[in-house]
């Protein structure tokens, strides 16, 4: 079983990320479970999700205390929550920042940390501080649990009654962070 | 267009129980938003304001009102739909004793939350255990699929006996969950359960006037009461034919079995070995968790009063009212140790809810220890370690009941 | 347990880091209306007095980066930008 803890705040699609990661790994034929860990629902405020993928039903309902792979979405969450807390030298780390790799404080060895301006090809692409579809596009980057199809078929199922022009921009998000 | 087949996909758990609700094809739905129920009926607001349903959704100011029309639209000889949690169904309270009262077939969501004060938006399950005593049928599920079955036997069940029924779901914990679910077509779903068609006489009507929920003088109300009791507890039968019916008809419906599930049944399942030495016991989406800890027992083998996986079992409770004592004592009755793992609280009293139904039922007919442990109030995150920490401390010799986490 | 909380203790959350834009105000455009301090939905902006002069102070504690008070400066001294984190 992989397990995926994500950090970051109320608003910047913390739980849909955790979603789409979910539907995408569904899609590739796995088992798959997403659920936020139910911070105040409220902008702004530090919260978790998770996301489960395996080959066998999914029974356990525990938060992810040992993640395979850990995602901050916002950076500045780093400064009041541990987000390394019972990660293992196996931890792969997504962290949205400008900041280069040997700048990110985290006790999880530096070989493992994949940084990326998330923000950045969000605000250039979306227009909003949204990265949830392009931290998505790291993680099939960086680690292969899921495949750039899956992705693009979750983000339409996702998002297709929002619009048609959200759902290319958001693709055309994934994809640029999956080829970075 | 609904589709004809259904199709194994990834849903939240509200979205799943919305879409099984409308092809269930209530005629009357009402409700007031509350967490974390709130997913289950704005799925159901817009699958209408779509012109994806055929049902009249009504938007009530309180969930007081919410259960009236919905008391309102049963009597008239309606299906009926309504979802709630926590303070909601304490406000709904008196409603949920009428609707029981007048034998109405209403059927309803708890997400489960737990109570004020302090406020907690999050898990527990305070909110059903405080209207345990009104007469409804009370199922509790494990995951998703076990949801979407137990709203086809409540309404199943409710409409043939004339008592409504309650499916308690998890709130977050299930509600706000993705994970693959089939969610059964109206197709499916009519061979289980045809259109509601109560007789003259049975429901609100101008051709041929009845009264609801008229006054009983000491002379009635207690034959009343008692009927209803009886009733009630008979539905066990009926659950547990109607559960192989659905399986038949329906067997997208139902969840997947387990492979060490010894006892599968509309009541309770038992997952585990044959001659368990220990049991542990719970409701709804914790069970999955106990069962994991369970299975992931055996490499911790430096742990004192290390037993082997091989001897504990898991039992869940799926119904919970009416409470099928005897085929929990059926179960527990060659075990030595008994946990009975809950999230509510009785204040005051000696045990946990669950645990004290059981306890009384087994008193001197069984000699297996059981012991009451209170976990996840609040939403706190019950972990697989802390089951663990359970399996070890029901084999010490103390019986109080226990806070864990 | 106290079951009780401290008035005002919601201070304590500080809602800086939420903010993906910074305001950067030129000091040398202001006038120093003020405008700022008054519209700031978190009263994060405050006037103090520099070299003799009112000028605005951010508490970039607080400052969430609505940027209202760019869109608000009559001069226009205020620029919103990306914040490095």
């Amino acid at each position: 079983m992989k397990q995926i803890r994500i950090h970051g705040r109320g608003g910047q699609g913390v739980v849909t990320a955790a979603e789409l990661t979910a539907i995408s790994a569904f899609n590739d034929g796995h088992e798959a479970q997403a659920f936020p860990s139910f911070g105040v629902e409220r902008t702004g405020a530090p919260i978790e999700a998770f996301a489960r993928i395996d080959d066998k039903p999914i029974r356990t309902r525990e938060h992810v205390y040992h993640p395979d792979i850990l995602i901050v979405q916002d950076a500045s969450v780093m400064t009041t929550v541990d987000v390394s807390h019972g990660c293992t030298e196996k931890t792969i780390a997504i962290i949205n920042t400008s900041l280069p790799k040997n700048a990110i404080k985290l006790s999880i060895p530096e070989k493992n940390i994949f940084p990326i301006d998330a923000t950045k090809i969000a605000l250039d692409i979306l227009g909003r501080n949204i990265v949830n579809t392009i931290i998505l596009g790291a993680i099939a980057k960086s680690t292969k649990i899921i495949t750039l199809d899956s992705i693009k078929k979750a983000v339409k199922q996702k998002f297709s009654a929002k619009g048609q022009e959200l759902v290319d921009k958001n693709i055309k998000a994934v994809v640029k962070a999956y080829n970075l | 267009m609904p589709q004809k087949k259904s199709k194994r996909q990834i849903l939240e758990g509200s979205q799943a129980i919305a879409q099984t609700i409308n092809n269930i094809r209530p005629a009357v739905i009402s409700a007031y938003p509350i967490t974390p129920q709130t997913h289950i009926v704005e799925d159901l607001a817009k699958l209408k304001a779509d012109g994806k349903a055929k049902y009249e959704y009504v938007r009530a100011e309180s969930e007081f009102a919410a259960a009236s029309i919905v008391e309102g639209a049963s009597a008239t000889g309606l299906r009926t739909y309504t979802a709630t949690s926590s303070q909601g169904i304490l406000l709904m309270a008196e409603v949920i004793y009428n609707i029981a009262g007048m034998r109405l077939p209403v059927v309803l969501t708890c997400a489960n939350r737990g109570v004020s004060a302090p406020i907690t938006i999050w898990n527990d399950h305070q909110d059903a255990m405080s209207i345990r005593d009104a007469g409804w049928i009370m199922f509790f599920a494990e995951n998703h699929q076990e949801a979407l079955e137990q709203h086809l036997l409540a309404y199943k069940i409710a409409e043939k006996k004339k008592i409504p029924a309650m499916v308690n779901i998890d709130g977050f914990v299930l509600t706000h969950t993705y994970e693959g679910v089939e969610v059964p077509s109206i197709a499916e779903i009519k061979k289980f359960l045809p259109d509601y068609k109560p007789k003259q006489g049975e429901y609100l009507d101008t051709a041929k006037p009845v009264t609801f929920g008229a006054f009983a003088s000491p002379a009635y109300y207690m034959e009343i009461r008692h009927e209803l009791h009886e009733d009630l507890r008979d539905c066990q039968n009926d659950i547990l034919g109607e559960y192989e019916n659905l399986k038949k008809l329906v067997p997208s419906a139902i969840k997947k079995s387990e492979d060490k599930a010894l006892v599968n049944n509309g009541l309770i399942e038992y997952y585990g070995p044959k001659n368990p030495k220990v049991v542990l016991i719970a409701m709804g989406s914790l069970v999955g968790t106990v069962k994991d800890a369970v299975d992931h027992l055996n490499i911790r083998r430096n742990v004192k009063h290390y037993i082997s996986n091989k001897s504990v079992g898991v039992l869940k409770i799926k119904t919970f009212r009416p409470f099928p004592a005897k085929s929990v004592l059926a179960v527990i009755k060659k075990a030595k140790y008994v946990a009975v793992i809950e999230k509510a609280v009785s204040l005051g009293a000696t045990d946990a809810p669950l645990a004290m139904d059981i306890k009384a039922y087994a008193k001197n007919k069984i000699k297996t220890k059981i012991q009451s442990y209170i976990a996840g109030l609040g939403g706190r995150d019950i972990t697989q370690k802390m089951i663990s920490k359970i399996v070890t401390d029901v084999q010490n010799k103390d019986d109080k009941m226990k806070f864990v986490g | 347990m106290k079951i009780t909380a401290q008035a005002g203790s919601t201070t304590k959350n500080k809602t800086g880091g939420w903010r993906t834009y910074i305001p950067v105000t030129d000091y040398n455009k202001c006038i120093g209306c003020g405008r700022c301090a008054k519209v700031c939905p978190e009263n994060a902006v405050k006037m103090v007095l520099k070299n003799g002069k009112q000028k605005p102070m951010t508490d970039f504690d607080y400052c969430k980066g609505c940027g209202l008070c760019a869109v608000e400066c009559p001069v226009k001294c205020i620029k919103m930008e990306l914040d490095k984190k």
